[in-house]
């Protein structure tokens, strides 16, 4: 996959800095400050209930901060919507379209809310989606992947120049999942800024060039995901016979820590794989081959090594480590 | 004003296609020829009764009423009523004017009145109900209220368009009703004389300024005041629609004050500061027909007048709430 090359000094088109948000007496958003610029993707990133979707509804005015400033393309976003959200295509949580209209009646009811955009333009973002097959039928009969389409359709209708997708592959299949990937590569290619949540750091790391990780309302870093990664350790995951004698070996090693399997949180599709004996460590990547010769001469059977990405919760310590010791 | 047209034609578009005013348009055609043929009967019985003399049969009315006016069971509130009601029947009989001539204009009529503090406000709670709570259970809001649109104008363009709908709802009854009444009892009747300009004060009638207009002219004065309730209705509806999120609950919370409007009146209420409730107020035609106010000191001034103060209001909560409030979900 190629990362477009964003530098420093590519326009920034969505600007966020210092915004909190008080609801009631708590501050749901401490401190939130980032930006994206033109043709990035920028990954969002933090456990559920983190402040997401609260951060992206404040993008797009309809939460209003408490404290700090938001602004698109120069644009304060609360205090000048008309302006600012023009260029703004946005799918907050599921696309909620009406699904007593047709997808081509959605896509006009949407247009006519906004000077310039014709027929014309509606054809243009019914192919780019490629929902022209269906786009007469009604709303009602599409499945959850076609109505994702037609609500980046929608949000691509007034030609944005930042897209923000609030956790975009919720309800989507693999291939689909795929495909939008691609997609907003592409789209990111073609000079929009894209703003993606979600809060599985796998989805990022494909995806995006630059994240923000937040988490209980605070944004804890913000950097190039390849950066921010490296940081950490991966897990190593073992499944070694006779198991009893392997554990040993491995618990006896000082640079190698073993990994209660319930403090691991891992992704299914791993779990599902895993065989009953197996092992979880944190280690330097490049003591592998040394360990398996180690293995080898003490006649334990290697039947699997497999490095496992870091998860968001194993960032998340890091991150709130460092802290401390900075 | 120019962005201001697509987006009140979104919003007609909306109503439409949600199908609220077929709907609508369904309940008139299935419960007006009920009402018609109900008509239709009674008018039959007295008929045979009265050996087709409408006069003998207002005789009849007036003396029942008297002779009830003797009796300690009923209430002194309904005595006043029917000592009002004995009055103006007598005028009638006095003018030689059938008040209920049968024809479809005189039932459309008489349809107006009754229905004026029910039946039409609940017809348009089919439409006003949800249209801002629907869009917040559906969660279309956030895809309305994220475009370039200030939020003030998105709310303006519902509200044009629910006038409009109550508009035709209004014309629509009116011209449903007299369809399908003429079939039974023909479409003659506009220039039939009704009086109009009784003066309640206490229990006697004021005639001195009592006169006749023709129907059409008095049908035209109800239809104003009948579309002038509407109005009040629909955007009390409205405002109770943006203040909570959930349609059924829109829908009960409007219903119940409807309801506890028609109660209080039949009350004939004691509590006079009950008169500022706007449902206490919805029967503005009666004043037309000269049917005594529920609570003593209402006229058709101070009716319109609460209700104007009512509808005005309702108007500054959905504006203000509307555009301050965050959308959480």
């Amino acid at each position: 996959m190629t990362k477009a090359n964003s530098g420093e000094s590519s326009p920034v088109v969505l600007s966020v800095d210092g915004v909190r948000k008080k609801i009631g007496r708590k501050w749901i958003i401490d401190d939130v400050t980032f930006d994206v610029r033109e043709g990035e993707i920028f990954g969002f990133l933090g456990p559920n209930g983190a402040g997401k979707t609260t951060t992206i509804r404040m993008l797009v005015d309809l939460i209003r901060p408490s404290e700090g400033k938001i602004t698109v393309c120069g644009y304060n976003v609360n205090r000048n919507p008309e302006k600012a959200l023009q260029f703004v295509g946005s799918i907050v949580e599921n696309p909620e379209v009406y699904t007593y209209l047709t997808g081509w009646e959605n896509l006009q009811h949407f247009a006519r809310m906004q000077p310039g955009i014709d027929n014309a333009r509606i054809s243009e973002v019914v192919d780019i989606v490629r929902l022209d097959q269906r786009i007469h039928d009604k709303v009602s009969t599409y499945s959850l992947g076609m109505r994702q389409r037609l609500g980046i359709a929608q949000a691509l209708l007034g030609r944005p120049r930042l897209l923000i997708l609030d956790e975009p592959t919720n309800g989507l299949d693999p291939k689909g999942i795929k495909e939008l990937r691609e997609f907003i590569r592409k789209l990111a290619d073609e000079g929009l800024a894209v703003f993606v949540s979600s809060h599985l750091l796998s989805e990022i790391q494909l995806l995006c060039d630059r994240v923000a990780i937040i988490s209980k309302g605070r944004v804890l870093a913000v950097g190039a995901v390849d950066e921010l990664i490296a940081r950490n350790s991966p897990y190593v995951l073992w499944e070694l016979e006779p198991f009893a004698e392997a554990q040993a070996l491995l618990a006896g090693r000082p640079d190698i820590q073993i990994q209660n399997l319930e403090d691991v949180n891992l992704d299914d599709s791993i779990i599902a794989g895993m065989g009953p004996d197996s092992l979880i460590t944190i280690m330097d990547q490049d003591l592998i081959p040394e360990i398996v010769a180690v293995m080898v001469t003490a006649e334990i059977e290697v039947r699997a090594v497999h490095k496992i990405n870091p998860t968001l919760e194993q960032l998340f310590l890091k991150l709130t480590e460092g802290e401390n010791v900075e | 004003m120019n962005n201001m047209l697509p987006l009140i034609r979104n919003e007609c578009l909306k109503i439409i296609k949600k199908k609220r005013f077929y709907v609508i348009l369904l309940i008139l055609i299935v419960l007006v020829p009920m009402f018609t043929y109900a008509q239709m009967r009674s008018a039959e019985r007295s008929r045979d009764k009265f050996n087709s003399d409408w006069r003998l049969e207002i005789q009849q009315q007036i003396i029942d009423n008297q002779n009830s006016l003797g009796s300690d069971r009923i209430p002194e509130e309904w005595k006043t009523y029917r000592r009002i009601f004995v009055q103006q029947l007598q005028y009638y009989l006095h003018h030689d004017v059938n008040p209920n001539e049968p024809s479809g204009v005189t039932f459309t009529r008489e349809f107006m009145d009754n229905s004026v503090t029910l039946f039409i406000p609940l017809l348009i709670m089919a439409v006003a109900s949800d249209l801002v709570s629907a869009e917040r259970t559906t969660g279309t809001i956030k895809m309305l209220l994220t475009r370039p649109v200030k939020r003030w104008k998105v709310l303006f363009s519902k509200m044009a368009a629910l006038l409009m709908f109550v508009s035709l709802i209004v014309l629509s009854t009116f011209v449903i009703s007299y369809l399908i009444s003429g079939l039974a009892f023909g479409y003659k009747g506009f220039n039939i004389p009704v009086f109009t300009g009784f003066k309640i004060s206490g229990d006697s009638v004021d005639m001195s300024t009592v006169h006749a207009v023709p129907q059409w002219k008095y049908m035209l004065m109800q239809g104003g005041l009948v579309w002038f309730v509407s109005v009040i209705v629909a955007l009390l509806a409205f405002m109770i629609s943006v203040l909570v999120r959930s349609t059924a609950a829109s829908i009960v919370v409007m219903m119940a004050a409807l309801i506890a409007g028609s109660i209080l009146t039949n009350m004939a209420s004691a509590w006079t500061t009950a008169k500022y409730l706007f449902m206490v107020n919805l029967g503005l035609t009666g004043y037309l027909s000269g049917t005594p106010a529920p609570i003593e000191g209402m006229s058709l001034s101070f009716s319109m007048a609460v209700l104007a103060v009512w509808g005005a209001a309702s108007v500054i909560i959905s504006f203000a709430v509307f555009t301050k409030r965050d959308i959480l979900n």
